[in-house]
């Protein structure tokens, strides 16, 4: 490792609080939202065992303490166990994002041996059927709910992530009741992010207005009930950004406290910058800390000065730091635009656009687009 | 306040000396409490086994010259056990 005396840049600059590796786009399951990028079939090498405990070591000698291991499906990595040790011993806080699948008790527990932190399970619905026609397998939600429980027996802080979206939403009841049985600590209820696959799909994912006022209603509810029953887990709603009157402070702000590392070594601000028309560096090619402080990507929208009106002069600036860049250009094709979901910005008009093409869409969830090898081959072509 | 509770971390939680932070992180999925001086102090000290009366007494013989160490500490593991960040036996 190269050792670096701070730059400029470092000294204005903060630490990078959090990692997120991205072991691997491989996945069994196929899921409409998914954030991958569309092309990630064209993208199949991966960094080795080797590589990513160098990554490890790089990332929390500068201060990174928070870390997952994501994907795709981290679990179909061999070396899953490996790592989370590494990074266990290094000091990292190690959280397993996964799906579920790939999961037994024999693996629950070599990861508990490795000091795996946490493990945060996704669900996609409340029943199989649902979740089946979601995920592209029929047997995956049983699979999960097994997975569920024996997490909770092992003794982990069990953490459910829900994607929300027109298709599931209105299960709200039975999803959180489902939660409560698991013994969840806290359960994410997150509208899905219009991102990779999921803004390929959007206008088929997009809840209407009356459904997501009924579903935050009912989380509501459940939240007074479970505090009248002494249960302290956890209920967090996460609105869609394109029923919001201002956009989400994304990431905290660009290169301020978050870095994901894809499973190649491409590292970015967030985990769907690589849909930005923009080349981010590699840990293959440069050290860490020269990208993360001196790299010309993750400066670009560091700060304040990149800013285009209204941010530029708005008193909320520092609040939501101008959105989300990624938004900014699917929906713009200007990475430096307003957030459109800000209600300031001139663009506003296309959420607006897309909410009726969303009204207008009946596609059931067996005609969106599923996330696999050979609808991702098209776009690696394109 | 019973003076014989006895207060542990929440089960999956992490009180960490951060150096690059120079100051004490409480770790819990997916997210990091930043602690200031006396917090971290006092979150060091629990460890499922002492009870309020020997974290106080550990805490003065510490520091001596602090005054109303007792009622601040108190009042300290109020809050930490309402924000959920520890719990009682
Ligand atoms: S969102 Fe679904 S398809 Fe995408 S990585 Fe997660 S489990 Fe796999
Ligand atoms: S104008 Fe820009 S800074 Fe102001 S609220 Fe909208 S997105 Fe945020």
């Amino acid at each position: 490792m190269t050792d670096y005396s701070p730059s400029h840049a470092e000294l204005s600059a903060g630490a990078p609080l959090w990692l997120l590796a991205e072991l691997t786009y491989r996945c069994p399951l196929q899921c409409p939202y998914c954030s991958n990028p569309l092309d990630f079939a064209a993208q199949d090498h991966e960094l080795t065992t080797q590589e990513w405990i160098d990554v490890l070591h790089q990332a929390r000698a500068m201060g990174a303490v928070q870390m997952g291991f994501s994907g795709g499906e981290p679990l179909v990595r061999k070396d899953l166990e490996e790592l989370v040790a590494e990074a266990r011993q290094l000091g990292f806080y190690t959280n397993l994002i996964t799906s579920g699948l790939g999961l037994d008790e024999a693996r629950i527990q070599a990861l508990r041996n490795a000091g795996l932190d946490h493990i945060q399970i996704s669900l996609q619905a409340a029943d199989s059927d649902m979740a089946g026609a979601l995920a592209g397998s029929s047997k995956a939600h049983a699979r999960k709910l097994a997975m569920a429980r024996a997490v909770k027996d092992a003794g982990y802080p069990m953490v459910l992530n829900v994607v929300l979206h027109r298709h599931n939403i209105d299960q709200i009841d039975r999803i959180i009741e489902l939660c409560v049985e698991l013994g969840a600590d806290a359960v994410e209820l997150a509208n899905c992010q219009l991102y990779g696959w999921a803004h390929l799909n959007r206008t088929g994912l997009l809840p209407s207005k009356a459904q997501l006022d009924a579903a935050e209603a009912a989380t509501e509810r459940w939240r007074e009930r479970l505090a009248g029953e002494g249960n302290d887990m956890r209920l967090l709603f996460v609105v869609p950004d394109y029923y919001a009157e201002r956009p989400k402070a994304c990431m905290g702000g660009w290169g301020a406290i978050f870095m994901t590392v894809t499973p190649d070594g491409t590292v970015l601000p967030c985990h769907s910058a690589r849909d930005l028309p923009m080349t981010f560096p590699t840990v293959r090619e440069q050290a860490l800390r020269s990208i993360w402080y001196d790299s010309f990507a993750f400066n670009r929208f560091r700060g304040e000065a990149w800013m285009p009106a209204p941010c530029r002069s708005c008193d909320e600036r520092h609040k939501d730091y101008g959105g989300c860049r990624c938004q900014a250009f699917l929906l713009t094709g200007d990475p430096a635009a307003t957030d459109p979901v800000c209600a300031l910005s001139p663009d506003h008009g296309l959420i607006e656009t897309a909410r009726e093409e969303a009204a207008q869409d009946v596609r059931s969830v067996a005609q969106l687009t599923p996330r696999n090898a050979r609808e991702s081959k098209v776009f690696c072509r394109a | 306040m019973n003076e014989n509770m006895i207060y542990g971390l929440r089960p999956g939680w992490r009180l960490q000396w951060e150096p690059a932070q120079q100051r004490h992180v409480l770790l819990y999925p997916e997210g990091m409490v930043q602690l200031n001086d006396s917090a971290g102090a006092i979150l060091e000290l629990i460890d499922g086994q002492r009870n309020v009366a020997d974290l106080i007494a550990e805490l003065q013989q510490r520091y001596p010259d602090a005054p109303s160490l007792g009622q601040d500490v108190r009042e300290f593991l109020v809050e930490a056990e309402h924000k959920g960040w520890i719990r009682h036996d």
